[in-house]
């Protein structure tokens, strides 16, 4: 296995998403989840985390909420809105469709 | 609800940006502390596992930037940047933008004006409950075989009863009369005029109205044996009674007759007039004989239709109750034979709507004007800056970026003088509403948040027009041509040049139309002014005097005495060369008319009837007015009480009814019952001025049958200071007597001809302003074109043309737009008048004096406008203008 692979070009969104999907919990805990979800193959650059949770939150698919941590820290919980729930599916059925697509081709004898 | 997260985090955003930075941090910094826990349990010392985490983190400050630019408020901080450079650069030229600010106030005041009053007389829905299903009601009168069509007939006391008690679409149905009443003295103040209306008990509930005090009218109250009762306006109660609540239940006297206050209507309501002040029941106050008259016209009928009923079903009902009563009397030809109805709203302003939406088009006019002046104003200002802005764009500018930048601008510019124009309009709404009371529903015009939120839009409207005009105009391909051009120097911006040209051809344009509309309406009025009434104007006072029935009974002998004395010590007070009494003077209204017939002509025959304006006068009155008498002579001496059987046709009277015959003589058998012979044939008088005359029986005075009418008064010369000595005079006979309308003739026809001196006065201010905006603009313009040929002048000079020419050549193209606009002026002007014909009183709209009145003041100011630049162009000296390359 080489090195971790950068996202391909804007899945980072959806993969917010999807990682969100399941239950709230900060920048910090998405980057691994999508690290461990993916075997460790996708590594999230913090650089591009934060700006694209911010423009999530923006765009009214998540929702941040400051909440104590068990460490009693207070931590920026993210959540899944019902409007995010909706463009992940959207997001999903889209990917689903090219990558479908784009094996078609790669693979293609 | 996306978009409401959306909005909360915007406004969030905004107002605590701080708060957002400080989270932002605390949230980075969280996660460096988990990347250095995690690298200290995966075995590295605190140091190395901090320089890792931070290793791995990147740089945190642009890490920063890129998340904020994410953040929703980054676009207003872009736009409140651009403002920012808006407001700068207009402050670096401040007397343009003083200039930009105080037209566009202008404009946008007089639009909002306008727009407020327009809304608030014409657009909102009455103040009454349901408003849409109220209807006023009339009679669709026929009188005369052959003799015309009367809809929107005042409708008879008897006929309102059967209509009332026997339709099945109107929920309830009530009836008005306007009328004046005397208040007497009281408390140590003057006896005063009121405008009464009395209604029939049910007119509040019908209107859906409740007093803001005590009670409304019962049905017990509407009789003719009740104890008198009276509802009193706001105001009145305010004003007289000084707001006191216990005036309820107390009386007062009207006429002389006693009246219980019951209750006080709320401030806002002004029915059936803006200007009534006191409600009596009608079946009180007119005797029963009056009430039950079917072909008495004299009343106004409001009803509330049923639910679901519409207006076309609930007339026709009404008509086939009239059409009974017709056809039960049809040797009475006045009583009407169907009913005809328009919505409340439109009976009670009407008459004013046409005249608004004039008005209203006319501000529109003058912002239109307002605009394309700020707009050329820009484009001389970037045309000024193109070097500017040329080197902006070499450096990689945006176009998107100068494209707001001057959107933004002209938004400024636009919105400190909508600021502006939105007091101006302010002070002009509360100027509006304190000097012409007399506008129907004048109580409705306020300025709310309707009149805001246009106000804003037509800023925005006016901000986009002007900035895109301007913008639009700074064509980048030709960038790098300005920076060629302007180390030249010599003739540039001649496309700039044009479309200033074509926006001021527009500009000029407008203002023709305005001059058109301003010079056919004072026209209108001047002629209407000069109207010959048909008797002396100068010098004569009149006054109204209504005697009490209650101590001045008619017929009878005390309204007799009481005229008879007071003329007598009126014509004997010094100053006064002569003074006489009637029922209404010229110019006062139609007031009424009597049913006659001919008794030396064959009968007419059934349904058939002749009607004419009746007054009652004493014999002195033709002398004072100066109407000539033109066969026969006035009243004898004799002329008094049962006595009295002489009567005095006017000229149109004899023309019409006894065409080539000597009326000297003749028999009028007056409403079926009492016989008048002609004794004298007077000068036609208007009954109002700008009607036609139209016939007039003259009855005597001294009858006993009146007791109301209006004193005239003559004299020498300022016949104003007469007012108290006659007044003096009146309260010396009667103490309670109020006087009312004390006005001299000319003041009371200048009265009535307010609405038209009006409207040609405000018409003729926002012409005379967009005349001055379009000269200004065309000052402008050539005064931006000399200074761009100064160069090219220069040298034509240098080289020998005449100064003559130059200056020929100048002033040619400054009016060369001017013409155009007035070319293209007056042929939207033959379309436009045409909406003003119903505005004009003997003045065509097509009037070819009025066109060459503006086409010669018109060409007369652009040539003044140009001529000092024209003049400054041809007096160049070309050695000093060469020299400055």
């Amino acid at each position: 296995m080489g090195k971790p692979s950068d996202l391909v070009q804007g899945t980072l969104d959806s993969l917010i998403l999807k990682t969100l999907s399941l239950n709230p919990m900060h920048g910090w805990a998405i980057a691994k989840r999508i690290q461990q979800l993916s075997s460790e193959v996708l590594q999230v650059q913090q650089g591009s985390l934060y700006p694209a949770l911010h423009r999530l939150e923006q765009q009214g698919w998540i929702r941040g909420k400051w909440t104590e941590s068990e460490s009693g820290r207070k931590v920026k919980f993210y959540s899944l809105t019902a409007a995010g729930r909706k463009q992940l599916e959207a997001e999903r059925a889209n990917w689903n469709r090219l990558s479908a697509a784009i094996n078609l081709i790669m693979n293609e004898a | 609800m996306r978009w409401l997260d959306q909005l909360w985090m915007q406004v969030r955003m905004l107002l605590w940006r701080g708060n957002a930075d400080a989270e932002l941090d605390e949230e980075l910094r969280f996660h460096i502390e988990q990347q250095i826990a995690e690298n200290r349990a995966a075995g590295m010392d605190a140091e190395e596992a901090r320089y890792a985490a931070l290793r791995a983190f990147g740089n945190p400050a642009s890490l920063r930037d890129t998340t904020r630019a994410t953040w929703n408020w980054a676009r207003l901080e872009q736009f409140a940047h651009d403002l920012r450079i808006g407001a700068r650069t207009l402050t670096r030229t401040p007397g343009f933008a003083v200039i930009a600010i105080l037209i566009t106030a202008l404009g946008i005041g007089a639009c909002v004006t306008l727009f407020t009053v327009v809304r608030g007389v014409l657009l909102k829905p009455l103040p009454f409950k349901d408003p849409d299903r109220l209807l006023m009601l009339y009679e669709h009168s026929t009188p005369t075989a052959g003799g015309g069509d009367f809809p929107y007939s005042v409708v008879a006391g008897g006929v309102y009863d059967a209509w009332n008690k026997e339709n099945t679409t109107f929920s309830s149905m009530a009836l008005i009369g306007g009328n004046q009443v005397g208040l007497s003295a009281s408390g140590g103040q003057l006896p005063e005029r009121l405008n009464s209306a009395n209604v029939s008990w049910n007119l509040f509930p019908t209107l859906g109205v409740n007093p803001a005090l005590g009670r409304g009218f019962t049905s017990a109250d509407d009789s003719p044996t009740a104890n008198g009762t009276a509802v009193l306006s706001w105001s009145l109660w305010k004003r007289r009674f000084g707001g006191d609540p216990s005036i309820l239940n107390r009386t007062i006297y009207l006429d002389a007759k006693p009246y219980a206050v019951i209750g006080i209507m709320p401030a806002w309501f002004a029915f059936p007039f803006s200007n009534t002040q006191v409600w009596t029941p009608v079946y009180h106050e007119v005797p029963e004989s009056i009430m039950s008259h079917l072909d008495f016209h004299r009343f106004r009928v409001v009803g509330r239709l049923k639910p679901g009923v519409t207006a076309a079903k609930a007339v026709a009902n009404l008509s086939t109750i009239s059409s009974r009563l017709h056809n039960s009397q049809l040797n009475n030809p006045f009583i009407s034979a169907a009913a005809i109805s328009r919505p409340l709203l439109e009976h009670m302003v009407g008459e004013v709507k046409r005249p608004l939406y004039v008005m209203l088009a006319a501000t529109a006019c003058l912002l239109l004007i307002a605009c394309l002046n700020v707009a050329n104003l820009l484009v001389a200002r970037s045309a000024a800056r193109r070097k500017e802005l040329a080197i902006r764009t070499a450096l990689g500018g945006g176009r998107m970026r100068l494209l707001r930048e001057h959107l933004m601008e002209s938004l400024v510019l636009q919105a400190a003088g909508g600021g502006a124009g939105l007091l101006l309009a302010y002070v002009a709404i509360n100027w509006l509403v304190h000097t012409r009371n007399d506008i129907a529903r004048v109580n409705a015009i306020h300025m709310d948040g309707v009149v805001a939120a246009f106000t804003v839009g037509v800023i925005v409207l006016c901000a986009l027009f002007s900035g895109l005009i301007s913008a639009l105009n700074t064509d980048d391909k030709q960038m790098l041509r300005t920076l060629h051009e302007s180390s030249r120097g010599n003739s540039a911006g001649g496309t700039r040049a044009r479309l200033r040209k074509m926006l001021l051809a527009v500009e000029v344009g407008l203002t023709v139309m305005l001059l058109m509309g301003a010079s056919l309406l004072v026209k209108s009025y001047q002629r209407l002014r000069s109207t010959d009434m048909g008797c002396i104007t100068d010098n004569v006072l009149t006054m109204r005097i209504n005697l009490p029935t209650s101590l001045y009974k008619t017929p009878g002998p005390a309204p007799m005495n009481f005229f008879d004395t007071l003329l007598q010590r009126v014509r004997a007070l010094p100053a006064v060369q002569a003074a006489g009494f009637v029922t209404t003077a010229p110019g006062q209204g139609y007031m009424g008319d009597m049913g006659f017939t001919i008794k030396e002509h064959p009968p007419q025959r059934e349904g058939e009837g002749t009607v004419a304006i009746n007054r009652s006068a004493d014999p002195g009155y033709f002398a004072v007015m100066g109407i000539p008498i033109l066969r026969g002579h006035t009243f004898d001496d004799n002329q008094r009480l049962d006595h009295a059987n002489e009567t005095i046709i006017s000229e149109s009277f004899a023309r019409k009814f006894f065409p080539g015959e000597d009326p000297i003589g003749k028999h009028l058998l007056v409403m079926g019952d009492k016989l008048y012979v002609i004794v004298g044939v007077v000068g036609d008088t208007r009954y109002v001025i700008g009607e036609a005359p139209k016939p007039i029986d003259y009855f005597p005075l001294y009858a006993g049958d009146v007791n109301r009418g209006t004193l005239v008064v003559r004299s020498n010369h300022n016949v104003e200071q007469l007012a108290v000595p006659v007044q003096r005079v009146i309260q010396s006979m009667d103490r309670d007597l109020p006087v009312a309308d004390v006005l001299t003739m000319d003041q009371l026809l200048g009265k009535s001809t307010l609405d038209q001196s009006f409207n040609a006065a405000l018409i003729s201010a926002f012409a005379v302003l967009s005349l001055l905006l379009a000269a200004a603009g065309l000052f402008g313009v050539l005064s931006y074109m000399l200074a761009q040929r100064a160069g090219e002048i220069g040298i034509r000079i240098a080289l020998g043309a005449q100064r003559e020419q130059v200056l020929r050549l100048m002033l040619a193209d400054g009016l060369r737009p001017a013409v155009m606009g007035l070319l293209l002026g007056l042929a939207a002007s033959a379309a436009t008048t045409q909406f003003i014909k119903a505005m004009l009183y003997e003045t065509q709209p097509l009037d070819p004096e009025a066109f060459a009145v503006v086409a010669i003041l018109l060409i007369a100011s652009s040539a003044l406008a140009c001529i000092v630049p024209a003049w400054r162009a041809s007096r160049l000296e070309p050695m000093r203008v060469l020299r400055m390359e």
